[in-house]
């Protein structure tokens, strides 16, 4: 590590001397370990790599050039204090005024000047509303698709890998998550089949949507929209991972604590003939976080 | 040896780089400019460190990023995994999360590069945010550095949200969720919620589009504005020359510190190397984000406990504290995660922004400052900004309101109202302790007969707003009356 351009300190005094000797050890063992970590990363890699290695050597390698770097400069390079005098920033009034001068230059020419100046606004303002068009481009129209699921009257309803399910599959205390026939990846319309082991109290209206204590809700938190997961079976509570919205089941899913401020909206379901759960139509409403209009 | 021979300069003059600095300089005539530009001075104090500290963890993740783009695809077809990752052999997964796992296992060097770029994200957010409060403490935000605050604060809301996009990108179950959220709260805006998040996410939630649009928003559009404003900020640095403490020779006319050449470079750039240094360990030693683990997103499956990482905490945090709020009316309403999502993330950028100018109108305080306040001196600034610390810091911890309870063996309900009570009752008294604290820190000062700056008077009664008019009329009416 002897580089022709390191201004060598001058040897005053033996204490001197030997600071130098200490900073040159210092400085040459730090590149040395620099050396070190490259190579030794560099066979690391053709052997096949391996994560921990690879970190520890390249910080080696890294850190060997920072810390001689640091001490090289600490004992070789030329301290001092140096004092340098601020500048106004600020341009004087007599700058500003020739600015101004130039920057008008030729404005006594132009006729009508008002008129071109608010003719080439208006240029300019026009293209910058074209440009905003293609924008449009970037989504669809928020239109129904936020406030309905693809259930309808008549579909019935699957587990996530398309499996009918009958309602004999929901034991009490059971939850199975399910979808509309043909829409398993819809995201809007996960839902969950539960089957409490105590009769559910249905909302005005709702009576006849659990058929045989069976109840859909969807599950979708109206929180933020995490899938609602955790069922407690013995208090009938539903509760969501992400922020603890928590929901009776009994009571129409019914927020009773978290930040959750809606009830999970219901699917209205039957039995049919051969024993499926077919919907009677979409969710009481729309599923999921809430929005300006979703009452509209 | 110190003396240069006529042999030796011949022979310096030979070495290669010395000819090509020649005739680069025979061509652009750099050299006089070079040269002022080494003569700079900095004032040294460590706190002056920290901003170094963001930039060269930007620089590490432009290297690794570009390293991981070279292998991540970010596609949303559906495809079977078959790497040598065995849990996951025949999962059904996105193309985006399969070459993430990929890229994990079967590059070489590919998870390091991976981990360490994650690590380098946290730490770039964690110094640009210490870096503000050292700005903000000792008032080097005032002018003529106002605008420099603001591209400052700039920085930091672009280094978060692409911190965001960057950790969505991978499609698994933590992100999954995390995007949702971003969708839910994007879509709790009033009116153009609907119209922002279909826009964004190219339609209903999970969104055909979004990883794709992520991606060219992480790796490209970010990454540039990003290196532009640091680029800005950096020369408007220069141009106003680094602020210092008083004291020691150092006034408002002039720089006292350390030339740029050769000690100060070279003592930068090995703080260069260190960062990445720190960076590689913790990316070799340290798991981060083990994707694999949690899985390729399904919007049915539930995430348990997910936790953002630690710049998306506060948010995560005001979302479990906020109550069950929504304001219904004419059929419109204002959903619950508004308040504590949008609003507040409003609220915060928006109060940063506007700093330096309410600190100028509340302190009739508008002249040039270059020497910065000892955080004693300006108690009120002070008082206020811890208060504001105090505040996000309880929302951070609030995120983990499940994992505090579980640990502990608390209800959830406790924890909750703790949190509660601690994010409206802790940032006044923590005002209030730091007022206290900074005034006896001062009487000690002066009684150790050190004279502290004059502080301005704060103009509180401008808090009534609804008196403006009638302020500035009394203000301008010629004083005849007494
Ligand atoms: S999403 Fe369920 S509580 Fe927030």
């Amino acid at each position: 590590m002897s580089d022709p351009t390191a201004p060598d300190p001058i040897p005053e005094d033996a204490a001197r001397t030997a600071l130098a000797k200490r900073g040159e050890r210092l400085t040459t063992l730090s590149f040395a370990v620099s050396i070190f970590g490259a190579l030794a990363l560099a066979v690391v890699y053709w052997r096949g790599g391996q994560p921990q290695l690879e970190g520890i050597f390249l910080c080696l390698a890294l850190g060997g050039l920072g810390v001689g770097m640091i001490v090289w400069a600490r004992y070789f390079m030329p301290h001092g204090t140096d004092v340098e005098a601020r500048h106004q920033i600020e341009s004087t009034e007599e700058e500003i005024d020739a600015f101004r001068e130039e920057f008008e230059r030729g404005e006594h020419i132009l006729t009508r000047r008002s008129l071109l100046v608010r003719m080439g606004t208006a240029a300019v303002a026009a293209l910058g509303v074209a440009l905003i068009f293609p924008i449009r481009s970037l989504g669809p129209r928020p239109g129904k698709g936020f406030k309905s699921t693809p259930y309808r009257k008549g579909i019935r309803l699957v587990t996530d890998d398309g499996t009918l399910i009958k309602a004999d599959d929901v034991s009490v205390d059971g939850v199975i998550t399910a979808f509309p026939e043909g829409h398993t990846d819809a995201a809007d319309a996960s839902t969950l089949l539960i089957r409490p082991n105590e009769p559910v109290q249905a909302r005005p209206g709702r009576e006849s949507w659990t058929p045989g204590n069976l109840v859909a809700y969807s599950k979708l938190c109206t929180h933020v929209g995490c899938p609602v997961g955790l069922y407690q079976a013995g208090v009938h509570l539903l509760l969501c991972p992400c922020h603890q919205s928590t929901f009776d089941v009994l009571d129409g899913a019914r927020p009773i604590f978290g930040p959750a401020a809606r009830s999970l909206p219901q699917l209205p379901i039957e039995v049919d003939g051969e024993g499926y759960i077919v919907a009677r139509g979409d969710f009481s409403g729309p599923t999921g976080p809430g929005f300006w209009d979703r009452d509209r | 040896m110190t003396t240069t021979s006529p042999a030796r300069r011949q022979k310096r003059d030979k070495l290669l780089t010395r000819r090509a600095a020649r005739w680069l300089d025979a061509r652009l005539g750099g050299a006089k400019y070079a040269r002022t530009a080494l003569g700079k001075v900095f004032p040294d104090h460590w706190s002056f460190l920290l901003g170094e500290l963001a930039l060269y963890a930007f620089v590490v993740l432009l290297a690794t990023g570009v390293y991981l783009t070279f292998f991540f695809h970010p596609g949303n077809q559906i495809v079977t995994y078959h790497g040598s990752y065995a849990p996951l052999h025949g999962v059904q997964m996105s193309e985006a999360y399969r070459s993430a796992v990929e890229l994990s296992f079967d590059v070489r060097a590919g998870l390091v590069m991976r981990q360490i770029h994650h690590w380098a994200a946290l730490l770039f957010v964690a110094s640009i945010v210490v870096h503000l409060m050292r700005i903000f403490f000792t008032g080097a935000f005032r002018r003529p550095r106002e605008v420099n605050w603001m591209i400052g604060v700039l920085l930091l809301i672009l280094a978060i949200f692409n911190g965001f996009a960057g950790y969505s990108l991978l499609d698994d179950q933590l992100s999954g969720t995390g995007l949702r959220i971003a969708y839910s709260i994007t879509l709790s805006i009033p009116l153009a919620g609907t119209w922002l998040a279909s826009l964004l996410f190219g339609g209903e939630f999970p969104g055909p589009d979004i990883i794709d649009r992520l991606y060219v928003i992480h790796i490209l559009l970010l990454p540039a504005v990003i290196a532009l404003l640091i680029g800005i900020h950096l020369f408007l640095v220069v141009r106003h020359k680094h602020t210092q403490f008083g004291g020691m020779g150092r006034t408002e006319e002039n720089v006292v510190g350390e030339a740029v050449w050769p000690s100060f470079a070279f003592k930068s750039l090995g703080l260069m190397m260190l960062v990445a240094a720190v960076l590689a360990a913790l990316g070799g030693l340290a798991q981060i984000n083990p994707i694999w683990l949690y899985g390729p997103f399904d919007p049915a499956e539930v995430s348990s406990a997910s936790q953002p990482d630690w710049y998306m905490g506060w948010l995560d945090g005001s979302l479990r504290l906020f109550p069950p709020l929504e304001i219904r009316a004419f059929g419109f309403e204002v959903p619950a995660p508004f308040f504590p999502g949008a609003l507040l993330a409003g609220i915060t950028f928006g109060l940063l922004f506007a700093w330096p100018s309410l600190e100028a109108l509340f302190t009739g305080d508008r002249r040039v400052h270059h020497l910065l306040d000892r955080p004693r001196d300006r108690p009120v600034r002070t008082s206020l900004g811890v208060a504001t610390l105090s505040f996000y810091t309880v929302l951070t911890l609030a995120a983990s309101n499940d994992v505090i309870a579980t640990t502990f063996g608390l209800s959830v309900n406790a924890v909750l109202l703790t949190f509660r009570a601690l994010v409206i009752v802790l940032p006044p008294i923590a005002a209030l302790v730091t007022y206290r604290l900074c005034n006896e820190l001062q009487a000690r000062d002066i009684a150790g007969g050190y004279v502290p700056p004059d502080r301005p008077r704060v103009r509180w009664e401008l808090l009534r707003f609804w008196r403006w008019r009638a302020m500035r009329r009394a203000s301008r009416a010629p004083s005849t009356a007494g």
